[in-house]
């Protein structure tokens, strides 16, 4: 297989939830209603699905050439 | 009869005859029974895998740990995501591999990856160990259901008895199409039930989440942000990761990523399914609108606070429907599990060990394994009295003791020994069972490190003995390491 560095882009998630929630969990506030943590967990679940659309576009566009 | 136990029974004969129907019209063979014939399409695959993570769990252990810890309760939003992320990479190489070598199961990919039908048979039955705690909290869920919903006539005993036998009743006749089916229903309802739920009690009882939120915010300090000790951001992350790695290593799900028809649905999976794991929000919104209008839920009891606040503010027949919801997400991934370690102890663990059975007899064994597995699950279900997110997180242990070995099996010629694989995941798998018997925390061995260390999941410790185990064992039983002591001596 060829070199896919767009591949490493999956990394983002696992950053956003192992390195972010301990930062989140500081802030005690809430946010559009939703206690701090519980949205930048809301935040994961959406940037998780953008990143991987984004990966799979990239694979899907490789794969034709 | 209350009227809500009537809708509740009205649903379990629909979803009864649902799996009958299924079953019309098609030869019953082994691979007809557990796959269903690979010939699912995208939006059934997705239905069927969405309805196995949509289980008892979520609905009352997701909303009974809001209701009764609060903020740790948010791991179960987060784990999904990595697994989701992982499992873009991993699954189309199982089931590229699957697809080739025409695999049933999970442990058929280890004993053909390492050349070992011994390990196959090992890694079969600590998967069915595994299953039994995820079996005994979709009975606990269907037990606190039926009670809760007979509005005290039937007891705990009586409901999780009433359950099992319906349980097993379809799972003999109908296979996967019936949890197939019976996903779609009940997909669509938990969706229905759960959204509904999750906004108009916030609504009702204080005016809105926003208000909701503040409200408890001002009664519990601390409740909507995770403990500085105990089920700390160590604990959250650590959870978080094992769990991501034991997502596809449940036997069940392993094996369901065989049905798919091709390769692209594992990629629009990766970036569909975690949008799912959204209607998690209103289970939680669900709890925590408990926590100040229904309190005093204490320990495995907290599991009653999705039902307790429905009864509280709904007629008994609102009540039946939201329970035969609650039902159904019990029900469905219930038969899948039972499905899987019936068939895992007929095929992967008898059939290995006595030679030449046929095919005919190995599916006549499954069936026969139903109601035996059944049956142990019922006697965990009633003698133990853990919450059911702990029960799933004891599974969770198991599974992903395989995930060393699998990973190192992804080659095309594995990187590691059928040995070290082997060594690895008993040793795992040991250590997990003594700190569950023994009710092991990492701040008792090792009482002098700082709580961040301390607080985190146990079964890390077991992963790192696994992979201790596994890199030692295949190292010193590697073929050149041989060929070398061979040439020396």
């Amino acid at each position: 297989m060829t070199a896919r560095p767009w591949r490493w882009l999956a990394v983002v998630p696992v950053l956003a939830v192992c390195g972010g929630v301990p930062l989140a969990n500081r802030v005690d506030a809430l946010v559009l209603g939703l206690p701090f943590l519980l949205a930048w967990c809301v935040f994961c679940v959406l940037l998780t699905s953008a990143v991987m659309a984004v990966v799979a576009a990239l694979d899907r566009r490789a794969d034709r050439t | 009869m209350s009227p809500a136990l009537l809708v509740l029974a009205a649903f379990l004969l629909l979803s009864l005859a649902l799996g009958l129907l299924a079953r019309r019209g098609r030869p019953m063979t082994l691979e007809q029974w557990t796959v269903g014939g690979r010939g699912f399409g995208t939006l059934f695959v997705f239905l069927l895998m969405a309805g196995e993570i949509y289980t008892t769990f979520t609905f009352l252990g997701a909303s009974g740990w809001a209701y009764g810890r609060g903020a740790p309760a948010f791991y179960i939003l987060c784990y999904g995501l990595l697994a989701y992320t992982l499992s873009y990479f991993l699954l189309p190489v199982v089931w590229r591999y699957g697809e080739r070598e025409h695999l049933h199961s999970q442990a058929d990919f280890f004993a053909r990856k390492y050349r070992s039908r011994a390990l196959g048979v090992v890694v079969s039955l600590v998967g069915v160990v595994a299953m039994v705690p995820y079996l005994v909290l979709q009975l606990k869920g269907l037990g606190i259901i039926v009670s809760e919903t007979s509005y005290g006539r039937v007891s705990v005993p009586h409901a999780v008895g009433l359950s099992v036998t319906a349980l097993v009743l379809y799972v003999m006749v109908s296979g996967v199409r019936g949890s197939a089916w019976n996903a779609v229903v009940k997909d669509v309802m938990i969706l229905a039930v759960a959204v509904a739920l999750g906004i108009w009690l916030p609504r009702h009882w204080y005016g809105g989440i926003g208000p909701m939120f503040a409200a408890i915010a001002k009664a519990k300090p601390g409740f909507l942000t995770l403990p500085a000790r105990g089920m700390s951001p160590s604990w959250f992350v650590s959870t978080v990761l094992l769990s991501a790695l034991g997502f596809y290593m449940w036997p069940h799900s392993f094996a369901s990523a065989y049905t798919a028809r091709s390769e692209d649905t594992f990629r629009r999976n990766a970036v569909v399914l975690p949008l799912y794991q959204l209607v998690m929000l209103a289970v939680f919104f669900i709890g925590f609108a408990a926590v100040l209008k229904v309190p005093g839920l204490l320990g495995a009891d907290s599991d009653k606070a999705l039902l307790r606040l429905c009864k509280l503010s709904f007629a008994p027949w609102t009540v039946g429907l939201i329970g035969a919801a609650g039902l159904l997400t019990a029900l469905v991934p219930g038969s899948m599990i039972l499905l899987s370690s019936a068939t895992i102890l007929a095929k992967n663990v008898v059939g290995q060990i006595v030679p030449g059975m046929s095919e005919r007899a190995v599916g006549i064994l499954a069936r026969a394994f139903v109601p035996v597995v059944a049956l142990v699950a019922v006697w965990f279900t009633l003698s133990g009295g853990t919450a059911i997110v702990p029960l799933l997180l004891l599974g969770y242990n198991f599974v992903t003791q395989f995930f060393p070995a699998l990973l190192l099996a992804l080659p095309e010629r594995p990187v590691a020994t059928r040995a070290g694989a082997m060594a690895g995941i008993l040793t795992g798998v040991a250590i997990v069972t003594w700190l569950q018997v023994s009710g092991t925390r990492l701040a008792t061995l090792f009482p002098s490190w700082p709580p961040v260390l301390t607080d985190l999941n146990v079964g890390i410790v077991a992963m790192a003995a696994n992979v201790a185990v596994l890199l030692a064992v295949s190292a010193l039983t590697w073929p050149a390491a041989e060929a070398r002591k061979a040439a020396s001596a």
